[in-house]
């Protein structure tokens, strides 16, 4: 198939970005959309131009690296995939694709469709661990049993990538749904249960300081989200902060 | 001085030519004549100005042979005594620093996957400063985030008869005999403790309704010992490494140094100082010092371009010490895995595993006739339509006892002999298939049964059946389906084996200490524990034992020697000529402004290393893949384009700077693979095997370690032999029947 691309291209953070469109030719449909990409950089670098930065490195839905804002959806049109998992039989011969960043205050651009996302590390810096130390001396795995089943809503919440597509698809550019991904992880299991509290009051202040905006539980977080974090996890992440600043 | 160690000026050179001095300084910069530079001034070998004059002449073994040397340069450092007693006695006898003079102790670690950010970690909560490097935008997004299927553990949880001892015994099996028996034991001493570890970091292994750990079985194995998370075991743990990093970060213990590239080893006085490193984002080339340098940079399966590694994985940490003294060792060990998606075009920019743990439920066949073969390709047949006698389940044929569940280069080379036998399922004719039929049927009865549901349609059961397999396999069955738009619970997966892991890698002792001092490598980035095969769910185990509980101890052996050194200085000579080094060799690599993409060079070095490093090996093979890597190594240096500019963040460049490195290890991996005439693990030499074609190893040849050294020349590179003493195990015949 034969596609234009309209392409965010911003060369660093100081200069002003503006939409490029390119023509793509013979685009196969088991190719994947950071693949149909790599076309358009080979053939950009041949021709002697700048080729398009993006991140991405597992290709494979894991890393939470590929970022990219497409037809105005987080991840491209198909559900529950990130971008480098989008396979180009989602669109048709003749499409024009609108290819942009993701746009929030607290992920500044760094090039094209590359963003500063260091602000989620300095969330979990601020409280996304157990304190626990390394050194082999802890107690034996089975001694304390865990439901199964909050195991199990543990592990769906730590499947969070990090990808940062709920704040880019948020009106408010808000990180709860990230946020309570990994406070809803730890306070479900006993380990993390013991420094719930301050986690939670830390984390979100960090999240605040860092730009994020408030959640106004519009949930089109859920929506884009590549791993089907859910909305629970904001609405167990505020009884969390509630508990800990009555208790406080 | 003998011929080949003659070493040359450039005007001695310029006159054996007969050209110019500039000339040959040309020649040097494009990288044509090696030179080495020796106190500041370029000097070149006679044996690289020979090459020069006469690229073409294949490699010869004879002229390697002639360079071995008999003894061993390194000891390995392994203790004395009984195997079972060899870590706790070490551990109680190696030097300890005590708090306060960790304070003033720097330690540089490149990388934060299992190895990197376990070690990071640990080395901060113990006192020192640390300061961790990786490309990627955050630590948590190292390679080791898509590992899939689980991490092995003797935990015995299942009471099936494990226990440390069969751990050890199916690794050092599993790797074919070519492992030390020291160091396996070890990791599979401390697996247990990794698994508490990380339960205690609130990592959320999949459980059993009572609330414990649950386990499944992998390759090469007759027990049940690997804990997992579905299909996102790596992740699980990782994040847990992540955590553990995230919190002496937040405390200062860490410094993190996200988006930035290691491009160099600074050596100072015979120690390993420092790195040379590139920040990402603007191109500034910075010089870091520290008493100590860990090396968890992750393994090298890219050289094959495509793999089931991440697109940014590279070999150029490891390649860069590699230059500066560090043997490089059995390079040409590399896995094949045998369950992942094939290739479906030339588009192809990396290849997606299934996760061995499918193996647990699922069949693997092709048909037994030629006619439904070619049926299938023509699209008239589907494979749910072949009747069971008709299909070929030649795994459990040829290998009763482990059936499905047999190691991963066996799985592989089966795969291959019945393709190449004209039996693939695919247009390609490579592709096999993974069936969970039986599976889903089989789980749907108990199911059934379980509920006390009798009067059940076949479909109801079916549908019960793929509710179990969902939830045991869920994510890579949408993971397939997504891919290839066919979904997996209905018709059988299409898969071919792909370059998955290499358990080569930069020679170490028993502290994991390389031959240079002070440079340490954990993870897959060393060579240690997986001989020439690794069992699958070990590399998580090896990475976390690495990183949690042997390198915590085994540096402090030697940082206690540095307790009054002081801060390492960057202001000296071999700071700033490292420096001067990785700037010219970028400027280099930017002037060339050739016609080709990077990625041009990389899939044509990649074709080459398929072809004649991949499944199946000879003679002839290895010695045109040397010939064919040195020619595209000469192209590359003059038809290079790279865009942009060295100073802003540049893609390409980065991915030049690793090709470039992964055109020189490609042709050492071929020489290795050449030297090592024997069949072992997963390197499959086509002129050794038994009648049913299996692999034949030589134990009296090859009982060794490959320990490669840098001469300054790619392509002469010195053989150390690290001798592999038996101790504990009897060498046999692998047999998996
Ligand atoms: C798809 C897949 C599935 C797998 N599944 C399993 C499994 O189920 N069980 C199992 O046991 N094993 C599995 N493996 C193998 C296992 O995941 C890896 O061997 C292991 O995770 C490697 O960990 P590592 O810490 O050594 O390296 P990596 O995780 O690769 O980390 C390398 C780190 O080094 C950094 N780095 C590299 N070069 C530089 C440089 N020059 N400068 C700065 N930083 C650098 C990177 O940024 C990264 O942080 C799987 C592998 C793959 C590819
Ligand atoms: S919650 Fe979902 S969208 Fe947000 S970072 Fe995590 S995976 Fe990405
Ligand atoms: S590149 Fe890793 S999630 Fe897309």
């Amino acid at each position: 198939m034969n596609l234009t691309l309209k392409i965010w291209r911003q060369k660093n953070p100081n200069e002003k970005g503006k939409i490029v469109s390119y023509p793509v030719k013979d685009i196969d449909g088991d190719m994947s959309f950071l693949e149909m990409m790599d076309v358009l950089n080979v053939e950009l670098i041949e021709k002697g131009e700048n080729p398009v930065a993006f991140d991405h490195d597992c290709r494979e839905g894991i890393c939470g690296m590929c970022s990219m804002y497409i037809n105005g959806e987080a991840h491209g049109p198909d559900r529950g995939v990130t971008t480098c998992q989008l396979h180009m039989r989602k669109f048709k011969d003749g499409d024009t694709i609108y290819i942009e960043p993701w746009r929030a205050k607290a992920f500044p651009i760094i090039k094209d469709l590359m963003v500063d996302r260091s602000a989620f590390d300095r969330v979990m810096n601020a409280g996304g661990f157990v304190s626990v130390n390394t050194s082999g001396n802890t107690i034996d795995a089975n001694a304390t049993p865990i439901p199964k089943e909050d195991a199990d809503k543990a592990f769906e919440a730590a499947t969070c990538i990090g990808c940062g597509a709920c704040v880019a698809s948020c009106k408010n550019a808000s990180a709860m749904l990230f946020v309570s991904a990994k406070v809803s992880q730890l306070a479900l299991l006993p380990q993390g249960k013991v420094e719930a509290k301050e986690r939670v009051i830390k984390m979100v202040n960090t999240m605040d300081e860092e730009g994020f905006g408030n959640c106004t539980n519009t949930g089109a977080c859920e929506v884009e989200c590549p791993k089907g974090i859910s909305l629970e996890n904001i609405a167990r992440m505020n009884r969390e902060y509630l508990k800990a600043m009555i208790l406080k | 001085m003998d011929k080949k160690g003659q070493l040359l000026s450039i005007s001695q050179v310029a006159l054996i030519l007969n050209v110019s001095e500039k000339t040959v300084r040309r020649h040097i910069q494009s990288g044509k004549l090696i030179s080495k530079k020796i106190g500041g001034v370029h000097r070149i070998n006679k044996s690289d100005l020979d090459h020069f004059l006469n690229p073409e002449k294949s490699f010869s073994l004879n002229d390697l042979k002639a360079e071995i040397d008999n003894s061993f340069p390194r000891e390995n450092q392994e203790p004395d005594g009984p195997l079972v007693d060899k870590w706790s006695t070490h551990k109680s006898k190696i030097k300890l620093v005590n708090p306060a003079n960790k304070r003033l102790i720097d330690i540089i670690v490149v990388g934060s996957g299992l190895a990197g950010g376990a070690a990071s970690a640990s080395l901060a909560e113990l006192g020192y400063n640390v300061k961790t490097f990786c490309f990627q935008d955050s630590p948590r997004r190292a390679h080791s985030i898509a590992a899939q299927g689980g991490i092995n553990a003797a935990k015995n949880y299942q009471g099936d008869g494990d226990s440390v001892y069969r751990l050890f015994y199916d690794t050092i099996k599993g790797g074919d005999y070519r492992s030390r028996e020291s160091n396996v034991h070890r990791l599979a001493e401390v697996s247990a403790n990794i698994i508490d570890q990380c339960v205690a970091q609130g990592v959320p292994f999949a459980r059993e309704y009572g609330g414990l750990l649950d386990n499944r079985s992998f390759g090469g194995v007759l027990v049940s010992r690997t804990f997992y998370a579905k299909g996102q075991t790596g992740q699980q743990l990782l994040l847990g490494a992540y955590s553990a990093m995230s919190r002496q970060i937040g405390k200062g213990k860490i410094k993190m140094y996200s988006r930035h590239e290691m491009l160099d080893l600074v050596i100072v006085d015979g120690k390993a100082r420092g790195i040379i490193a590139r920040n990402l984002v603007t191109g500034e080339i910075q010089k870091h010092s520290a008493h100590a340098v860990v090396l968890g940079s992750g393994g090298y399966g890219n050289v094959f371009f495509l793999s089931t590694n991440a697109m940014g994985s590279n070999v150029t940490a490891a390649w860069k010490a590699h230059l500066k003294g560090a043997y490089m060792a059995n390079p040409c060990f590399t896995q094949i895995h045998p369950t992942c998606i094939p290739v479906s075009g030339d588009h192809q920019s990396k290849l997606t595993l299934m996760s061995e743990s499918l193996r647990n439920d699922g069949r693997i066949w092709v048909p037994k006739n030629m006619e439904d073969v070619l049926a299938i390709r023509e699209g008239k047949l589907k494979p749910t339509e072949i009747s069971a006698e008709n299909r070929d389940y030649y795994l459990e044929r040829r290998y009763p006892s482990f059936g499905n569940l047999v190691p991963r280069d066996v799985a592989s080379r089966a795969a291959k002999e019945r393709c190449d036998a004209g039996y693939g399922v695919n247009k390609t004719g490579e592709a096999v298939y993974l069936d969970f039929a039986s599976a889903i049927e089989r789980y749907g009865n108990e199911k059934a049964q379980v509920l006390n549901l009798d009067n059940l349609s076949k479909e109801e059961i079916l549908s019960l059946g793929r509710k179990v397999i969902e939830n045991k396999y869920g994510n890579l069955f949408q993971m397939y389906y997504k891919i290839v738009d066919d979904d997996p619970y209905f018709t059988p997966m299409q898969i071919y084996p792909a370059v998955h892991y290499t358990m080569g890698g930069l020679w170490v002792d028993y502290n994991l200490m390389s031959s240079i001092p002070g440079c340490y490598v954990a993870g897959e980035a060393n060579f240690s524990d997986h001989g020439a095969n690794r069992l699958g769910a070990s590399a998580l185990m090896q990475g976390l034992a690495d990183g949690y509980f042997v390198l915590p101890y085994t540096i402090g052996d030697y940082l206690a020697d540095d307790i009054r050194t002081g801060p390492i200085s960057t202001e000296t000579k071999e700071f700033d000529d490292a420096l001067e080094d990785v700037k010219s060799k970028i400027s280099k690599l930017m002037k060339i402004q050739g016609e080709r993409s990077v990625d041009y060079f990389h899939r044509k070095l990649g074709k080459v290393m398929w072809n004649n490093v991949g499944m199946a090996r000879n003679a002839e093979g290895l010695n045109t893949a040397i010939t064919e890597i040195q020619k595209i190594r000469t192209e590359f240096y003059s038809n290079v384009r790279i865009p942009g500019e060295s100073n802003e963040l540049n893609p390409e460049l980065e991915k030049a700077l690793r090709v470039a490195d992964f055109l020189e290890l490609g042709e050492l991996m071929a020489i290795d693979a050449l030297n090592r005439s024997e069949s072992c693990g997963g390197h499959f030499r086509e002129e050794s095997q038994t009648d049913e074609g299996e692999a034949l190893r030589d134990d009296e040849n090859f009982t060794y370690v490959a320990a490669w050294e840098y001469s300054g020349n790619p392509s002469k590179p010195k053989l150390n032999k690290e001798n592999l003493e038996y101790k504990n195990i009897k060498l046999v015949q692998r047999s998996y029947k």
